[in-house]
């Protein structure tokens, strides 16, 4: 069953990657249509990226995007090392190991996109 | 008696197939590579776009490097990654839950498989994700940066 | 007479006595139509090299022995018309994915191991109805069909050949043995499912598969078992959240005047 649960939630994380991620897409690399950057000019200006960074939406879906990206990229990276064929006790290890690092970093993501916020907010 | 069986596994190279195989190994095959290239891209994302908690000077000074074509090139192959990833992804997830397979049928000669089944589904995601990597590369080569 | 074509045939040839790896051997081959794979070999074995190995029985395509790589592609040697595949060079090399044991003949019996363990037999938990059966299951044409075209499976290896996974993954279960795993739970006469569920969803499972498609490409009998697998994959996650209902085929209700004949005893084993 545990691998049933983990290909299941899997998959949803890659369809909530791909509704939030596809609108980060169309902000950034199809910024003609001009989604969420009301400065116009580059996309990475300061402007733009503040009003994303303050932008309550944006915020919450930066983080749950996060969460699902690292979960869904790394349970990939697992089964393409898990198809080489190591032993059952790197399989446990290398498990552990993903989720340890999968926290560190979702972590670290999560810290910058309430900083960046509250950052904006303080000015 | 001899009984030195030889192990006649593949390895990678069987991950790659050679030739005349269907076009759908082809795309497990970029799947993979375009998944492990997003995943590197992504890990380093996450430690680049988070300067912006330093503020305004800082992140234009990191903004200041990444200026540079080879890294606007990069950031194309990534959206071409992510468009190719994202929607045979899409197809993956209608064929994976069952729902682009079809039913079973008696198999009558010459047989068609669910492959068959699928390849509707397959053209026209391999048709949006080409109109994807034009609308990008426009963007991105020909957009205001 | 047909006047016929001449052709080179490349043989990888191993002989576990003398060679380290396996090395190529160059033939030539008069093909007339009609002459498949399986009588190039014998042709070859009976004028040319009485030393090479290759395993055939029904040459009918029922069996599922004669599997092998005829010009990169898996399939059956014995319903391959050599003309079909080429008029210049035929190149035969056995079944990837599994040992080797002798120039064309690969061993197949670790994935009969697999079919096996796996449980692929009907099972009930009405355990009496089933050793001592006193009327036939109730299955609907509709209920057959949903299952049907898994039961064609010779198991002769092309599909794991094909497999992109099992190229590496020496403990994959891979896709003949999942087709038939899954046959097995759909059929509405069994009711082990969630034994072989658990089995099939373990590490090394089911979620091995990535859906190249190639096993369902090669089948030389139209199984299809991309798409058993996938359609087990829905199972499973169906199963996952609750939503999924197994009616079990029920047994036919015995008629009031029908009286039994009595069993017949298996004879004893003879080994």
């Amino acid at each position: 069953m545990k691998e049933t649960a983990y290909w299941t939630w899997f998959i949803i994380a890659g369809i909530v990657i791909l509704v939030f991620a596809g609108l980060h897409m169309v902000v950034m690399h199809l910024s003609m249509l001009g989604v969420f950057n009301p400065e116009g000019g580059a996309v990475t200006d300061w402007g733009n990226v503040a009003f994303r960074s303050q932008n309550q939406f944006l915020a919450f879906t930066y983080i749950i995007l996060l969460g699902a990206a690292l979960y869904h990229g790394f349970y990939g990276l697992r089964t393409i090392v898990f198809e080489l064929g190591p032993k059952k006790s790197f399989q446990d290890g290398f498990t552990v190991l993903l989720w340890i690092v999968g926290f560190i970093l979702f972590g670290i993501g999560t810290y910058s996109a309430i900083a960046a916020k509250a950052l904006e907010t303080a000015l | 008696m001899a009984n030195k069986q030889f192990d006649n596994h593949l390895g990678i190279a069987g991950w790659l197939g050679g030739g005349r195989w269907g076009i759908e190994r082809y795309l497990y095959i970029l799947h993979r590579l375009t998944g492990l290239g997003i995943l590197s891209f992504f890990l380093l994302h996450i430690f680049a776009s988070s300067v912006r908690m330093a503020g305004p000077e800082s992140w234009n000074a990191a903004m200041a490097i990444l200026k540079n074509p080879i890294f606007k090139l990069g950031e194309f192959f990534v959206f071409v990654a992510f468009a190719f990833h994202a929607l045979n992804g899409l197809r993956l997830i209608f064929i994976e839950l069952g729902l682009a397979v079809g039913k079973a049928e008696e198999p009558i000669f010459p047989y068609k498989s669910s492959v068959n089944t699928q390849r509707p589904l397959m053209l026209i995601v391999m048709v949006l994700c080409a109109i994807l990597i034009l609308a990008g590369g426009y963007n991105t080569f020909f957009g205001s940066h | 007479m047909e006047k016929g074509t001449n052709i080179t045939v490349f043989i990888r040839r191993y002989d576990p006595e003398k060679d380290t790896a396996p090395r190529q051997q160059q033939y030539t081959l008069e093909v007339v139509r009609g002459m498949t794979v399986l009588d190039g070999l014998h042709m070859i074995k009976q004028t040319q090299d009485p030393t090479i190995n290759f395993r055939f029985s029904c040459r009918m395509g029922v069996c599922g022995s004669c599997g092998m790589m005829i010009n990169g592609v898996p399939g059956l040697s014995c319903n391959t018309q050599i003309l079909d595949v080429t008029t210049t060079a035929l190149t035969l090399a056995p079944l990837p994915n599994f040992n080797l044991i002798k120039d064309l003949v690969a061993d197949l019996v670790p994935m009969f191991g697999v079919v096996r363990g796996l449980q692929t037999y009907i099972q009930r938990s009405d355990v009496e109805e089933m050793e001592n059966p006193t009327m036939e299951y109730y299955q609907t044409p509709h209920q057959l069909e949903e299952f049907l075209q898994f039961t064609y499976c010779i198991k002769c290896g092309s599909c794991m050949a094909a497999c992109p996974t099992m190229a590496t993954d020496r403990e994959y279960l891979g896709p003949a043995p999942l087709a038939q795993a899954y046959r097995y739970n759909i059929d509405s006469r069994d009711d082990a499912g969630d034994a072989r569920r658990d089995l099939v969803a373990g590490s090394h499972g089911i979620f091995g598969c990535h859906y190249a498609g190639e096993c369902s490409n090669v089948c030389p009998k139209g199984v299809d078992p991309a798409r058993a697998i996938q359609l087990m994959k829905k199972d499973l996650v169906l199963r996952y959240f609750g939503l999924a209902k197994h009616k079990c085929a029920h047994v036919h209700k015995k008629p009031d005047k029908a009286s039994y004949k009595p069993k017949i005893e298996a004879p004893p084993f003879t080994v």
